[in-house]
């Protein structure tokens, strides 16, 4: 039976405190007395609510510190939310984490294999904490090692492993007790497009057993190419969530024209915006703006006229096609790159 | 999981050997074999000597042995995730982790008994007169020192290791007690009393009240009692650091 995932309205708040030497240290400065200095806060969620679904593959899309790893955290038993509830199937996260623990696998942002082992030994000691009989966890870790295609190096040390066979093993792991759900943070980042090919077949492959997979990720066209429904976060909540055409049909126009003009005026947005095929302009300040409409490079004489004629000069130019990019960008104003 | 570092101390066995006694047994040379050969200590002092060698192996042996891993895979790499994320309770993990300290601290202990015994030899007596009592010492010490390390090791980062030395291991090796008895700070009362919140003290005493009974030394009970404290005080106090490390 598949097993689904549930959020309610999370939040997290990091208090980072103030370095050791900022503080004072173990030399008192003056000024330092009495006054503590405030922790900061950083919000990483804020009221994030989400339902996965039995088997499917989830995507959360969005920029770096959008909070996609924190939710993921929260999820795996790693950060501990500041208020509300998430669940993996029927279990409470925070009540019963052994229970969780037993569904899930978490293939993190940042390889964390166990330096002080081979790469069979972390597969054979990580299916043995699950407690895996002997005979099956090593059958399985050479067919995962296969699969994998390191089973050249199974015998050495990781510490010497490329990046690459670093994230690879660590999916491998992830992999080893079978869990029914599997969270795989930005698992492409960092491979080449050979490897990402690769591990895209092992999850859509792993889905088809009737598994569910949540991937986090700021690649448009990995989230396109694996995601059935993709929720995309910024600042710790959910602006969009859909399948990925639906997503992308739900930008206006589809295609997104950055400008940028010498002397940008009121009048010349205005005009833009009753061009034909012209759904949406945003002045996003002085000098540029975003258009939002059915067509493209078409649309590019006619504002070049436009410009000229009011005298405001036309000095760049960016067309995109249809993504789940524009999709962003109309969002939240801001391009996944920014 | 034990297993797994069971596995990894074999791997590492001999470099954990060499850090781990090489240390006590220049101090065993130099102070035993050097100063009492040519006449600067009395001969009697050799037997003073061994248990506080003993009481130091096993205690940095208890809290390097569970620290050192715990700062390291707590550091970027996250190394200790793959066991955080195995369905067990957290806490399970760092009584695991203490579990292997203490048996380490144990072999410790034991293995310096007769490689000092080679080296100070002859004129070494040591009679172990209550072995039950001898036995629950050892225990309690190895307990202490893994709990310790599991405390210190959650408290600490990485760039940190070197004040942990300064500021908590070598105060604690000088005012152990391990080098003279308890009682010849007599002549220091604020610091005689001072040197007891160091449970290395404790181990010091115990071992010298067990193994060497004629020398002037703390009474068992207080010495049990008072390193029973510590077990629970440093255990309650590394399990609570754990989890907040664990979990953020």
């Amino acid at each position: 039976m598949a097993v689904g995932v549930r959020t309610k309205d999370v939040r997290k708040v990091y208090s980072a405190s103030p370095p050791l030497g900022a503080a004072g240290g173990f030399i008192a400065r003056a000024d330092a007395k009495g006054g503590k200095q405030p922790k900061t806060q950083i919000p990483a969620l804020d009221g994030l609510s989400l339902e996965i679904l039995p088997g499917e593959i989830f995507g959360l899309l969005g920029p770096n510190g959008a909070g996609k790893s924190t939710t993921v955290g929260v999820l795996t038993t790693r950060v501990r939310p500041t208020s509300g509830q998430a669940w993996i199937g029927e279990h409470d996260v925070w009540k019963e984490q052994v229970q969780v623990k037993y569904l899930i696998g978490v293939v993190p942002q940042r390889p964390n294999l166990d330096f002080s082992l081979t790469a069979r030994e972390i597969l054979i000691f990580h299916a043995a904490y699950f407690g895996i009989g002997s005979k099956q966890r090593n059958e399985r870790a050479d067919a995962l090692l296969e699969k994998f295609k390191l089973t050249e190096r199974a015998n050495q040390m990781v510490r010497g492993f490329s990046g690459g066979m670093m994230q690879r093993l660590s999916i491998a792991r992830a992999m080893m007790h079978d869990p029914q759900v599997l969270f795989l943070d930005e698992p492409s980042a960092g491979l080449d497009p050979q490897t990402r090919i690769l591990l895209w077949e092992i999850i859509r492959e792993y889905h088809q057993a009737g598994r569910t997979v949540l991937l986090t990720t700021h690649n448009m066209e990995e989230a396109d190419a694996l995601c059935q429904r993709l929720a995309i976060i910024d600042h710790g909540h959910v602006i969009a969530l859909d399948t990925p055409a639906q997503l992308k049909a739900s930008t206006p126009g589809g295609f997104v024209l950055r400008l940028r003009f010498g002397n940008q005026t009121a009048e010349l947005v205005q005009r833009l915006q009753s061009l034909a095929g012209v759904r949406e302009v945003r002045a996003s300040d002085s000098t540029g703006a975003d258009v939002y409409a059915d067509r493209g490079g078409s649309l590019i004489s006619e504002i070049a006229n436009l410009a000229s004629n009011l005298g405001a000069e036309l000095s760049d130019v960016h067309i995109s096609e249809p993504s789940l990019e524009n999709l962003f960008l109309h969002h939240t104003g801001r391009s996944l790159r920014d | 999981m034990l297993a797994r570092d069971a596995h990894v101390a074999r791997r590492n066995a001999i470099q954990l050997f060499l850090q781990t006694f090489l240390q006590p047994l220049l101090f065993v040379f130099i102070f035993g074999k050097v100063m009492v050969g040519s006449g600067y200590l009395p001969p009697s002092y050799k037997n003073l000597l061994l248990p506080g060698i003993i009481a130091i192996s096993m205690v940095f042996t208890g809290i390097w042995a569970v620290a050192m891993p715990l700062i390291a895979e707590f550091q970027w790499t996250r190394e200790i995730e793959d066991r955080l994320l195995a369905p067990i309770g957290v806490g399970w993990i760092a009584i695991e982790k203490v579990i292997a300290g203490m048996l380490q601290a144990i072999v410790a202990g034991l293995i310096v008994i007769p490689l000092a015994w080679l080296v100070l030899r002859p004129g070494v007596e040591i009679s172990i007169a209550a072995p039950l009592t001898f036995a629950v010492i050892i225990v309690l010490v190895a307990i202490f020192s893994a709990c310790g390390g599991l405390a210190l090791g959650c408290s600490i980062n990485q760039q940190h290791i070197g004040l942990m030395f300064g500021m908590v291991i070598t105060p604690m090796i000088f005012f152990g007690c391990a080098y003279y008895p308890w009682s010849a700070l007599k002549t220091f009362p604020i610091l005689q009393k001072a040197v007891l919140i160091n449970p290395l003290v404790y181990a010091s005493e115990g071992l010298r009240a067990t193994l060497v009974p004629q020398f002037p030394h703390l009474s068992r009970t207080a010495v049990l009692i008072a390193l029973l404290f510590f077990d629970v005080l440093l255990l309650v106090v590394g399990l609570r650091q754990f989890e907040n490390k664990a979990v953020s």
